[in-house]
């Protein structure tokens, strides 16, 4: 099947005063299909964020970007896009929430403060699909639908939103354009629990419809929940990309960061990972974790490259939980 | 250690935000303290850290009824207390250096050279460098930020430390370490813990027992979760 998303060895610098380099993200390759929701994972400065910026053409002016972020050609876009490369004017009006739905992070700030949830989604859903305003209403309340936000709090300003409405508020935004890929950054951050599970629960059915959906959290538990393959991120690199259901459950992690994050969960061992990430922009020469890594020797001074699914010279056997 | 008795709060004149909310930790207890954001548990964690004033109640500290909040305290039941929020840089004063941050409720109390090897060690403790240190909050990760909160909030030896939602922004593993090393320092030196939160899990690990909080600004059904 032909992925909604093909992300090849995308790089992002950022030049910095006195010659500095911050290298955010380096050499991610992934691909995303429809129906399927890829969860990257990772701790705040890995360069999940600064990916996000790079697939919708968010950075600040001082990145430098390599690679290739393609979106293939479809039944109404006949040539293929590469997000790194068709710039500003095109991905403003033919990309963002048209094939790429974004659900923000804090969506309550995300929503201007003095207007009202519908003349926000009105305004999305004149712009996007070019709906007369006598037209609106049904079309609004349509939108609101599809998010299962609340018909009758659809006259509401942001802040008199819970978290759960503001979010579904959001999703209901990213929705409007019918884009069949939805890019959710960091949806449970701050969350209670239960709201955690609707969230969740509201953008996998959205997956199990079609779209592709890419997560972009430091929340393991809820990347367990949602997703059907896990990407793990540290220091701007994909360390491992598996199976969601291997990873959490049995053969379990095979990079050795990838299992020191998931064994802090206070569900499981909740040990730290001793010492802390790298600095990006002093990146040591090899593997990038093996000043923390119980396993580094010799062998780490190379960079492990990403080798069926995971960077790492001693990876764990994919088969060695099995013994 | 810690006594709220019929707490009510609020700000302006807006409805209270806690209503005649009763709680005690006792010396060396850690104390969970579960519930939904916006159910009022910040507001009580500011109550109960001497930075808001209630506007009926009383807060007993270590036996001793607590007359005034915020500047008003009296300068031994301030220092009593360590407290770490969510939002590190809401928290850190963005022109001082992570070193000077850290020290600063030393030098604030006129005790910076007597502190300033445990200062070192707490920063150590924390996993911060020397490089680290010399870098101002802007210049440095949430995680590393709030690992030199932590560091400043223990730096007087406080016998309750206040923690309020102090690992919801940061990953599974940084938080790990900032518990443990909250946990070092109450197993050093006995301090009690009440930890505001809206993780069950988290809060079920770490604390000895948990209240969970109705929501309703009103934890009169508040249930016991864990006992150990
Ligand atoms: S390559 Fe070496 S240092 Fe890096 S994760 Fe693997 S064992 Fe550890």
């Amino acid at each position: 099947m032909t992925p909604l998303l093909s992300v090849r060895g995308l790089s992002v610098r950022f030049r910095m005063p006195h010659g500095r380099h911050v290298a955010a993200v380096s050499d991610v390759s992934f691909d995303l299909a429809a129906g399927e929701c890829l969860a990257l994972v990772g701790e705040s400065g890995c360069g999940k964020s600064v990916l996000t910026g790079a697939l919708l053409g968010l950075l600040p002016a001082n990145a430098q970007t390599r690679g290739s972020a393609v979106l293939p050609p479809d039944d109404q876009h006949a040539a293929p896009v590469d997000l790194l490369t068709v710039g500003e004017r095109a991905l403003a009006r033919t990309v963002r929430g048209r094939r790429i739905g974004l659900v923000p992070q804090s969506p309550a700030a995300h929503l201007t403060p003095v207007r009202t949830v519908r003349a926000h989604l009105g305004e999305t859903v004149r712009a996007l699909t070019g709906t007369r305003r006598d037209a609106l209403p049904p079309a609004v309340a349509a939108a609101a639908e599809r998010a299962a936000f609340p018909a009758d709090h659809l006259g509401h300003h942001p802040h008199q939103l819970s978290g759960g409405l503001a979010q579904r508020a959001a999703t209901a935004l990213a929705l409007v354009g019918d884009a069949p890929l939805l890019l959710a950054d960091e949806p449970t951050t701050g969350l209670d629990r239960d709201l955690v599970d609707r969230t969740v629960a509201g953008l996998r059915r959205h997956a199990d419809e079609g779209r592709g959906l890419l997560v972009i959290t430091h929340d393991l538990a809820a990347a367990a929940r949602i997703a059907d393959r896990v990407a793990v991120m540290y220091a701007g690199r994909i360390v491992e990309l598996a199976d969601a259901a291997a990873f959490f459950g049995t053969p379990g992690p095979r990079h050795p960061y990838a299992a020191g994050l998931l064994a802090a969960l206070p569900e499981r061992d909740f040990t730290p990972i001793p010492g802390l990430p790298p600095e990006l922009d002093a990146l040591p020469g090899g593997c990038a974790f093996a000043p923390r890594c119980a396993r580094a020797d010799a062998a780490c001074a190379a960079r492990p490259p990403l080798d069926g699914g995971v960077a790492c010279h001693h990876a764990t056997a994919p088969e060695a939980a099995d013994a | 250690m810690l006594e709220l008795t019929g707490i009510t709060a609020g700000y302006d004149r807006g409805r209270p935000v806690v209503r005649d909310m009763s709680l005690a930790v006792a010396d060396g207890e850690a104390l969970g303290l579960l519930g939904p954001s916006g159910c009022g548990k910040s507001t009580l964690a500011r109550v109960a850290a001497l930075l808001h004033t209630p506007w009926a109640g009383s807060v007993r500290l270590a036996g001793e009824t607590v007359t005034g909040h915020r500047f008003r305290a009296p300068r031994h039941q301030r220092t009593a207390i360590g407290v770490v929020f969510q939002q590190p840089r809401l928290a850190a004063d963005p022109r001082l250096r992570l070193r000077d941050l850290i020290a600063e409720p030393a030098r604030a109390t006129g005790r910076g050279r007597e502190l300033a090897d445990r200062a070192a060690a707490l920063a150590d403790a924390a996993g911060l460098g020397a490089e680290l240190l010399r870098r101002r909050p802007h210049e440095v990760s949430d995680g590393q930020l709030q690992r030199a909160c932590l560091a400043r909030a223990l730096l007087l030896r406080p016998r309750l430390l206040i923690c309020d939602e102090m690992t919801a922004m940061l990953d599974a593993s940084t938080t790990a370490a900032l518990v443990a090393l909250v946990e070092d320092y109450r197993k050093e030196q006995g301090a009690a813990l009440l930890a505001v939160g809206h993780d069950r899990v988290l809060l079920g690990r770490w604390c000895d027992s948990v209240r969970e909080w109705d929501g309703d600004g009103n934890p009169a059904g508040a249930e016991l979760l864990t006992q150990e």
